[in-house]
C-alpha cells in the first residue's frame, strides 16, 4: 500500500467521527454548554493556542509529564530488572508494589500534593507512580524472557555481569519495555492531570477546571480536553518510533 | 601446534529431589593435538555433560580436564563451543553474531572487522554479513554459529550434536565443510553425534560412551584416508567398524 492509500482510511475514520459527533449536538439539540460541535471546538483550539491562552499551561502540563515519565519509568527499569533476577527482591517488594498500583491515584493525590507541595514536584511524584508499575511489570517479564541457551553462550564466552546486561538482557527485554512504557506515557498524562486538579496554579488540568468552572467556556474546555489527547497519541507515538528504531527486524 | 585435552576420571551427578542422578563415572579421554574424536552413545548417557565440563562450563564432581598442560577449571577462549542449536542473537546480524566473542573479549573495532571478514569468508557467507538469523537457513545459520566459535582461534572445539537438527543433505554437506575447516584451521575436534556414519566419517577416533552413568567403554580408530570425500560417508555405514560401533552400543544400551 503507498503511503496515500494508507492514510485515506484513517481520514475517512476521522471523517465519520466528526460526522457523527455534529449529528449527535444536531438531533439532540444540544446547546454548547453541553456538547459545543465540532467547528466550534475547532476554532476555539486554534483560538486558544495562538493567542496564549492554552501554551503557557501546556508547557507546565508537558514539563511534569515528561519529568514524571523518565524518573517513573527510570526506577521501573531498575526495580523490575531486582524483580527478574532475584526471589528475594520480589519476594519483598511485590506486596508493596501490588498495593500502591491497587490504591487509586486519584485518592493518594490530594495527601501527596499536600505533601509535597502544590509546585512541579508533586505532580512529577504522582506521574511517577502511576508510570512506575507497568514499566517495573514489563521489565520484569522482559528480563525474565532472556533465553537461558543464550546466557550460558554469554558464559561460555566469558561474557562479565555488565556485558550480560548490555548484549544478552537488554536488547532482549527491549521489546517488552518499550511495551510497557506505551502504557505508562499516556498513563503519564493522567497522571499529571489528576496532580493538577489535587493542587495547582497551572497546567491543562487546570484551564480544564477554569474553563468548566470560573470562566464558563465549555468550548475552550472541549479545546483543552482535545490538547490533552493530542499529547497522549503524539507521546505514545514517540515511544512507539523508538521503539521501531531500537528494536528492527528479528 | 597444540590442542591436547586430557580428561581425567571425570565424574558428574545431579541433585534430585530423591538422592543424586549419576550422570558420569571415571571418565577418561584424550584428545591428541589435531585429533578429531568423536562421542558416541545412547541417550542420557551425559554426551552432551562431558561437553560441557571439558569446556569448563560445569564442575565435575571428582576428575580433571587440563588442554595443553592447563588445568580447564571454567570457560577458556582456547576451547571453542558449538551447540546443538546455533543460539544466535536475533537482533544481531550474521556479522555481528560472529564479531559477539571478539566484542566480549574486548578487541578493538577494526581488527575485529577483519577478523570476521576473514570467517565470513570461511564459511562461504560474506553475501549474508548484514542478514538478520532469522533470514537464514538452518544449515546457514549453523554455519555462522561454527564461525563465532572459531573466531578467537580455539585449539579445541567442542561440538554437540552440531547438525542433528538438520535435513540429510545439509547435514551432509556440513559434515564435509566442516573436515575442509578442520584442515585450514588445524584444532582438535571432539564432536557428540548420535549418528555412526556421521561418526565414522569425521573422527580419527570413536569413543563409544555406556549408559548412565557414562564411562569410555570403546576406543576405536577409524582407518579411513584423509582427505575425506562424501562417497566416504556410505563406505562408512557398511564398514565392519560400523558393525562393530553398533556391536559396541548395543551391549551398553542392553
Amino acid at each position: 500500500m503507498t503511503r496515500g492509500a494508507a492514510i485515506l482510511p484513517v481520514a475517512a475514520m476521522l471523517a465519520v467521527a466528526l460526522i457523527a459527533w455534529k449529528a449527535i449536538v444536531v438531533v439532540g439539540g444540544l446547546p454548547v454548554f453541553i456538547l459545543p460541535p465540532p467547528e466550534v471546538v475547532g476554532a476555539r483550539f486554534v483560538r486558544a493556542w495562538t493567542d496564549g491562552t492554552i501554551p503557557p499551561h501546556f508547557g507546565a502540563t508537558l514539563q511534569e509529564v515528561i519529568l514524571g515519565f523518565l524518573v517513573g519509568a527510570g526506577l521501573a527499569l531498575v526495580i523490575g530488572y531486582g524483580l527478574a533476577r532475584s526471589v528475594l527482591v520480589g519476594r519483598l517488594l511485590s506486596p508493596y508494589l501490588v498495593a500502591a498500583q491497587a490504591t487509586p491515584i486519584l485518592a493518594l493525590a490530594p495527601l501527596l500534593a499536600l505533601w509535597f507541595g502544590a509546585g512541579l514536584l508533586s505532580k512529577v511524584v504522582i506521574c511517577s507512580l502511576i508510570v512506575f508499575f507497568p514499566v517495573a511489570v514489563a521489565t520484569m517479564v522482559g528480563v525474565r524472557s532472556v533465553d537461558a541457551n543464550l546466557l550460558e553462550l554469554g558464559r561460555s564466552l566469558r561474557a562479565t555481569r555488565r556485558q550480560v546486561v548490555a548484549t544478552l538482557e537488554i536488547p532482549a527485554a527491549l521489546p517488552s519495555i518499550l511495551g510497557g512504557m506505551r502504557v505508562g506515557v499516556t498513563l503519564a498524562v493522567v497522571g499529571a492531570i489528576v496532580g493538577e486538579w489535587a493542587g495547582a496554579d497551572r497546567g491543562l488540568g487546570v484551564l480544564v477546571n477554569l474553563a468548566r468552572g470560573s470562566l464558563f467556556d465549555i468550548p475552550l474546555m472541549f479545546a483543552t480536553l482535545l490538547t490533552i489527547a493530542l499529547l497522549g497519541v503524539v507521546l505514545y507515538g514517540l515511544v512507539v518510533l523508538t521503539e521501531r528504531r531500537l528494536v528492527g527486524p528479528r | 601446534m597444540s590442542g591436547h585435552l586430557v580428561i581425567r576420571d571425570v565424574a558428574v551427578d545431579f541433585a534430585r529431589p530423591r538422592g543424586r542422578l549419576d550422570v558420569l563415572d571415571g571418565v577418561d579421554l584424550e584428545v591428541q593435538p589435531g585429533e578429531v574424536v568423536a562421542l558416541i552413545g545412547p541417550n542420557g548417557s551425559g554426551k552432551s555433560t562431558l561437553l560441557r565440563v571439558a569446556a569448563g562450563l560445569l564442575t565435575p564432581r571428582r576428575g580433571t580436564v587440563e588442554l595443553d598442560g592447563r588445568a580447564i577449571v571454567e570457560p577458556d577462549p582456547a576451547i571453542g563451543l558449538v551447540f546443538q542449536e546455533p543460539r544466535l542473537l536475533p537482533w544481531r546480524s550474521v556479522a555481528a553474531n560472529v564479531a559477539y566473542p571478539l566484542e566480549l573479549a574486548g578487541w578493538p573495532r577494526p581488527r575485529r572487522d577483519a577478523r570476521v571478514a576473514e570467517l565470513l569468508e570461511l564459511i562461504g557467507l560474506t553475501g549474508f554479513a548484514q542478514a538478520r538469523p532469522s533470514q537464514l537457513s538452518g544449515g546457514m545459520r549453523q554455519r555462522v554459529a561454527l564461525a563465532r566459535a572459531l573466531a578467537l582461534e580455539p585449539r579445541v572445539l567442542l561440538l554437540d550434536e552440531p547438525f542433528s537438527a538438520l535435513d540429510a543433505l545439509t547435514r551432509e554437506r556440513l559434515n564435509l565443510e566442516l573436515l575442509e575447516l578442520w584442515g585450514r584451521t588445524a584444532t582438535s575436534i571432539v564432536v557428540v553425534t548420535h549418528s555412526i556414519q556421521e561418526a565414522i566419517f569425521l573422527a580419527d577416533r570413536v569413543a563409544v560412551l555406556s549408559s548412565r552413568p557414562g564411562r569410555i567403554v570403546a576406543n576405536l580408530r577409524v582407518a579411513l584416508p584423509r582427505p575425506r570425500a562424501l562417497d566416504a560417508l556410505d563406505a562408512a555405514a557398511v564398514s565392519p567398524l560400523a558393525v562393530e560401533i553398533r556391536r559396541r552400543l548395543g551391549e551398553v544400551a542392553a
